[in-house]
């Protein structure tokens, strides 16, 4: 080979590298740009009382405004109704989605299974703004309401199939030899599930849990077809609650309060960020 | 003339992974109790096979045939619960394998809880205590039962796995390669322990290592692509084998 043959490839190895780099920084920027974007504007809102207190009326902020003091209140209704729902939603969808994503797991060539297995995509790639409305259908309308039930429903529906697949992924990735041990002292496969690889797969599986609260944290429209909203601090789980995001499309209706979107958004995104970051550390620390 | 039923006896045993091919071919030998048989063989010829279908460990892949007959006390395995045949015959696996989340207390119990037995604090301890002696592990880890098995070396871990098969008190002990892991300190470790172990277990192990089994045991099969060509005492064996496969095999010239 020449001299300048071998020159050749390693300007096209340079030129190669380069780009890569320009394209990965060119994908951060949006994503920078948003973070810096949030925290300048929602920065200043963050105080105690943002966190303990509910949303104001739109006349006591426009009163606020007139004065030129910061808008009172803060957005505890929709923090509390979000906890609520994702609490009820976490406590359905984990037991369930970590059964059926065992049951997947081991019955690969199972026809029942491949069926869910399939039903589990579809579920994952169904708009969420449609489970909110199947979820009206079903639950609001029976109980001729709106209420944080049919809220955690909707939230528990969209959570499930992030919960059975990672699940059921992380059992498929355990060494054969952990499940024929345990079934080698003569453990039957639901104890052998149960305390040998159900624990083996924890890691794995509270990942996903956290990716999936994350995953629905976030969610507006199923929200609105079934929690509604509700302008103050409420605990009962068969009226009509707020949660976070739905404050944030409420502030962006107002007028008088646009400018407490900055401070939801943020809360929001630094509680996506910090369970993010949570289950990667988690992840980490249970692969070692 | 005695007439003591073997305690376990394969009976024109044969194996498949395909259709086409069988993995191990009419195997018939009678195991007596409380000894120690060493399966050799060079590689692919079928010794974790034949040890697998003794277990049942074939019955969770639905691909795998097992055909003819495997006795245990008389009785035939293949019609039995897999629950039942591996309560009573336990298995030690090549690459040690305790279980990651457990203690090493809740190792030597874990065949119990996943039998479902419950057994007092008085019982456990002294089930730890005694299968831990019997491995000669106790005096290394009395200390830290309560620290995850994997923190152990691979001899220990394996000897670990040892008494945590023979907790359940087996009758029979399988063992697939159990020191090829491991180092020449760990191996003669484990070599005493099963030459103590054999009054109160039968055991079958698989080994490539020809001292090994000279070392251990009493009784010697010698495979051969699926099939059992000899089977015989071990000094026999090894002094005066009967086929030539197996003289070529002990000389190196083959495996
Ligand atoms: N899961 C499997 N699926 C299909 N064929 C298999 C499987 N496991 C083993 N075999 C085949 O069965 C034959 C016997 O394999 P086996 O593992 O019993 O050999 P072995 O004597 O234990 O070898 P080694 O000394 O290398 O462990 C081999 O030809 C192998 O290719
Ligand atoms: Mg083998």
């Amino acid at each position: 080979m020449t001299k300048l043959k071998i020159k050749n490839r390693l300007a096209q190895d340079r030129l190669m590298l380069w780009s890569v780099c320009l394209f990965a920084a060119l994908t951060a920027v949006p994503l920078l740009a948003i973070l810096g974007e949030v925290l300048l504007r929602g920065y200043d809102q963050l105080s105690w009382s943002f966190f303990t207190e509910p949303t104001p009326t739109a006349y006591k902020a426009m009163k606020a405004i007139e004065a030129g003091a910061p808008i009172p209140g803060g957005i505890a209704n929709g923090i509390i109704g979000t906890m609520i729902m994702l609490g009820m939603a976490v406590v359905v969808a984990v037991p369930s989605g970590i059964l059926c994503g065992a049951y997947l797991a081991e019955n690969p060539k199972n026809r029942f299974a491949q069926v869910v297995s399939y039903l589990t995509d579809l579920l994952q790639g169904t708009p969420s703004v449609i489970i909110g409305i199947i979820t009206y259908i079903w639950v609001v309308v029976p109980m001729k309401g709106y209420s944080a039930i049919a809220g955690s429903v909707a939230l528990c529906i969209m959570m499930l199939p992030l919960i059975i697949r990672s699940t059921e992924e992380t059992l498929k990735i355990l060494p054969a030899s952990l499940k024929e041990a345990g079934l080698a002292l003569g453990g039957n496969k639901a104890r052998v599930m149960m305390k040998v690889q159900l624990p083996a797969a924890f890691g794995g599986i509270f990942t996903g849990v956290l990716l999936a609260i994350s995953r629905v944290i976030g969610e507006t429209a199923p929200l609105m077809f079934t929690a509604l909203g509700c302008s103050f601090i409420r605990f009962a789980v068969d009226k009509p609650i707020s949660a976070v995001p739905l404050l944030i499309w409420e502030f962006f209706n107002d007028p008088n309060l646009q400018e407490l979107i900055w401070g939801a958004s943020l809360f929001l995104l630094l509680f996506v960020l910090t369970l993010n970051l949570l289950s990667k550390y988690l992840a980490k620390k249970w692969n070692q | 003339m005695e007439s003591v039923t073997p305690i376990l006896e394969f009976k024109k045993t044969c194996v498949s992974y395909t259709k086409q091919t069988m993995a191990v071919k009419y195997v018939s030998a009678a195991i007596e109790r409380n000894t120690i048989t060493a399966i050799m063989g060079p590689s692919g010829c079928g010794k974790s096979t034949l040890l697998r279908a003794v277990n049942l460990m074939h019955n969770l892949y639905p691909n795998i045939r097992v055909d003819g007959e495997i006795l245990l006390n008389g009785e035939n395995i293949l019609a039995m619960e897999p629950i039942d045949v591996r309560r009573r015959v336990g298995m030690v696996f090549q690459r040690p394998a305790p279980f990651p989340t457990m203690s090493i207390y809740d190792n030597v119990l874990s065949g119990f809880v996943l039998n479902g037995i419950k057994l007092s604090k008085v019982e456990k301890d002294a089930t730890v205590e005694r299968c831990l002696r019997s491995v000669a592990l106790w005096d290394e880890v009395k200390d830290v039962l309560n620290k995850k098995g994997t923190f152990l070396s691979g001899g220990q871990q394996q000897r670990l796995c040892i008494a945590r098969a023979l907790a359940m008190k087996p009758d029979v002990l399988l063992m697939d390669e159990p020191t090829s892991a491991l180092d020449p300190i760990a191996t003669k470790h484990i070599e005493e322990l099963l030459l103590e172990l054999q009054k109160e277990v039968t055991i079958l192990i698989v080994t490539h290592n020809m001292g090994q089994a000279k070392r251990i045991s009493s009784k010697s099969m010698f495979m051969y692509l699926g099939e059992l060509v000899e089977y015989g005492d071990t000094e026999t064996v090894f002094s005066k084998p009967s086929d030539e496969r197996t003289k070529a095999y002990l000389t190196g010239k083959m495996g």
